[in-house]
């Protein structure tokens, strides 16, 4: 198990959540996995709304029991039950979103990790096993609950036991829970969101025009830190970044820093691509001092 | 020292590629958030038709952006919409009626075939643990009384009369069968997901379980057959024993393959062969989940309704040959065929 996990992709760096994903066409997606608080949350969404289900649906059957047939609202309550507790997470998971109503506020979704089609084995199978991560914990703290501090060692080992099972997603890179392991399965953050607005073409006002020594001091790092700074809402953090482009290329100041970083960026983005597209790339500033 | 110049300003790569491409990647946006908002259905034939060419113009796009764009808002756009556009194409399944018919006439049956090994196993499980109960509690009764809890019982134990036994077997109550039956549903199918998901702790859970239910079963048999009720009861149990039995053991089977797969592997990956195991055995899980459902109605209904040893066993007998044949006459065709 841990071989086959350390074989997916590895970025270098810190650990983070992104994860090689091609496509038959060859082509890597880079996909966001859900991290363990996203889906802690998820599932915790899904809960309150499967018991206001159940509460609604038991008030339901109540007046109709009152009202007409006992017999009939007390099968139909067993069998809703057991529906909504098995089918609830597989019925929406095998549905075209690949996701619960929780993990859909959450912009989550479930895939298969090998790219193919999510099948119903496979959501069946991530599913079953909540029996062990969820109840199975929860059934012993009952059975605690219920008999009191009688065998309180054997109550503590049966924690940890099942503690193995519902912490499982925390003890391996890719926050895999024992379903997705099961079913071969990732739960990936998708969110839509709207095409940014293109930093260097703004309008056509006259624009600066840097010496080559002052564009030669970042690379690609700090050009998209800099696309960081610009597009975010931070001014200290605009004027700070300004101050020091200007001290290093020995640059005067003249007052507007939004206008200088947007003009800096232009010009910078300009003479990096260029390189580019003749084989030279400048990974960060220590590339460009060599 | 900066100036400001008048000419126009640098004309990027990038902002030229947006140029060119924006329109298509807007129109695939549109195009999906419509499909996710409500679904497939709700696109034209010709949005239909364009999905995939506006998929793969994206595609193309986020390898040339990747490649020669420094303009990292474009290539975050494109992989989001390509990943959006991805799930869309690839990741649904068809059609919702088709999956349901294959279950049925091909995965199910296909799934409990293949686990057949498995199967065999937890059938002498059972067996074991019914012999042995049947010998402890025939030498020593009181062992009825570690095996059997008191909730369960009912009233027959071994200090039972013939004649309360008897009645517990043919007395026929006519109201609350069908929220019996829902019951005895409710409980069986919790416990058979239960015994599949405990497979993953290297079976070890999921054999007790199996080996538990045929204890209680062996002491069953053995208190009727001390007052001479042994057939009676055999056949009180077989109107849907065949079938719930069966059910329980195809369950343990299931929660079999996922343990062994993950200690002994063979020739794959563990990783591979646990998934490969796991969505065989969730499929055969599902069929087992209709086959108490079928069960609970043979118990809850069924064996209200009929009364005679010979018919109850008679039914008992017809639905295990039905079982039989759909796994391994049906079932068996489409593993082989599959694992070709």
């Amino acid at each position: 198990m841990r071989r086959a996990l350390r074989n997916s992709p590895r970025q270098d760096g810190p650990a983070t959540l992104r994860r090689g994903f091609v496509t038959p066409e060859g082509v890597d997606l880079q996909l966001e996995l859900g991290g363990a608080g996203t889906r802690a949350s998820a599932f915790l969404i899904d809960v309150v709304l499967m018991l206001c289900v159940l509460v609604a649906a038991s008030l339901g059957l109540f007046a109709f029991a009152v009202a007409a047939r006992a017999e009939l609202a007390g099968i139909l309550w067993l069998i809703g039950a057991f529906c909504l507790r098995n089918g609830w997470f597989v019925l929406f998971e095998t549905s075209g979103r690949g996701a619960t109503p929780g993990k859909r506020l959450m912009g989550l979704r479930v895939i298969a990790r090998d790219g193919a089609r999510l099948t119903g084995g496979a959501v069946l199978a991530r599913n079953a096993m909540r029996e062990i991560e969820v109840f199975l914990p929860l059934s012993f703290l009952g059975a605690q609950a219920a008999m009191g501090t009688a065998d309180a060692f054997l109550t503590i080992f049966a924690l940890l036991w099942t503690g193995i099972f519902l912490f499982f997603p925390l003890f391996n890179r890719d926050r895999l829970r024992i379903g997705d392991l099961v079913a071969g399965t990732w739960v990936v953050q998708t969110g839509a969101h709207a095409l940014a607005a293109d930093l260097a073409m703004v309008d056509d006002r006259p624009r600066r025009a840097f010496p080559e020594a002052a564009l030669r001091l970042y690379g690609e790092f700090e050009l998209q830190a800099l696309e960081d700074v610009i597009r975010g809402r931070d001014g200290l953090a605009r004027t700070a970044v300004a101050a020091t482009i200007r001290r290093k290329a020995g640059l005067p100041d003249d007052g507007d820093d939004d206008g200088f970083l947007t003009d800096y960026y232009a010009a910078l983005c300009a003479r990096l691509e260029s390189g580019m597209l003749v084989g030279r790339r400048q990974t960060d500033k220590y590339g460009a001092a060599r | 020292m900066s100036a400001f110049v008048e000419a126009a300003p640098p004309l990027l790569n990038a902002s030229r590629f947006r140029a060119a491409h924006e329109a298509d990647w807007a129109r695939l946006d549109v195009l999906l958030r419509r499909i996710e908002k409500r679904s497939v259905r709700a696109l034209s034939e010709d949005d239909l038709l364009a999905l995939p060419l506006l998929y793969r113009t994206t595609l193309s796009s986020l390898s040339v952006a990747r490649e020669t764009s420094l303009d990292r808002a474009v290539v975050d756009y494109l992989e989001q919409l390509c990943a959006r556009a991805y799930f869309q194409l690839y990741g649904v399944s068809g059609s919702a009626w088709r999956d349901v018919r294959h279950f049925f006439t091909h995965g199910w049956p296909a799934a409990v075939a293949s686990l057949w090994r498995e199967t065999v196993v937890m059938a002498v499980l059972t067996v074991l643990g019914a012999i042995a109960a049947y010998w402890l509690v025939r030498s020593d009764p009181s062992w009825y009384y570690g095996i059997i809890p008191e909730a369960l019982a009912g009233g027959r134990d071994p200090t039972a009369s013939p004649e309360a036994l008897r009645a517990t077997l043919y007395k026929t109550q006519s109201d609350g069968l069908g929220t019996f039956a829902g019951f005895l549903f409710n409980h069986n199918a919790q416990i058979a997901i239960f015994a599949f998901a405990l497979g993953f702790a290297f079976v070890v859970p999921t054999a007790l379980l199996i080996l538990y239910n045929g204890l209680m079963l062996g002491a069953m048999i053995a208190v009727f057959a001390s007052k001479g009720l042994g057939p009676n009861f055999l056949a009180w149990l077989a109107i849907h024993g065949t079938t719930e039995m069966f059910a329980i053991i195809v369950s343990g089977a299931a929660g079999m393959r996922i343990g062994t797969a993950i200690a002994f592997p063979g020739g794959q990956s563990r990783m591979a062969a646990l998934v490969q195991a796991g969505r065989t055995a969730a499929v055969a899980v599902a069929g087992v989940v209709l086959m108490l459902a079928v069960a609970a109605i043979l118990e809850g209904i069924g064996r209200q309704v009929v009364t005679r040893d010979a018919s109850r066993a008679a039914i008992g007998l017809a639905m295990l040959a039905v079982w039989l044949v759909y796994y391994y006459g049906i079932g068996r065709r489409h593993a082989a065929r599959a694992s070709q």
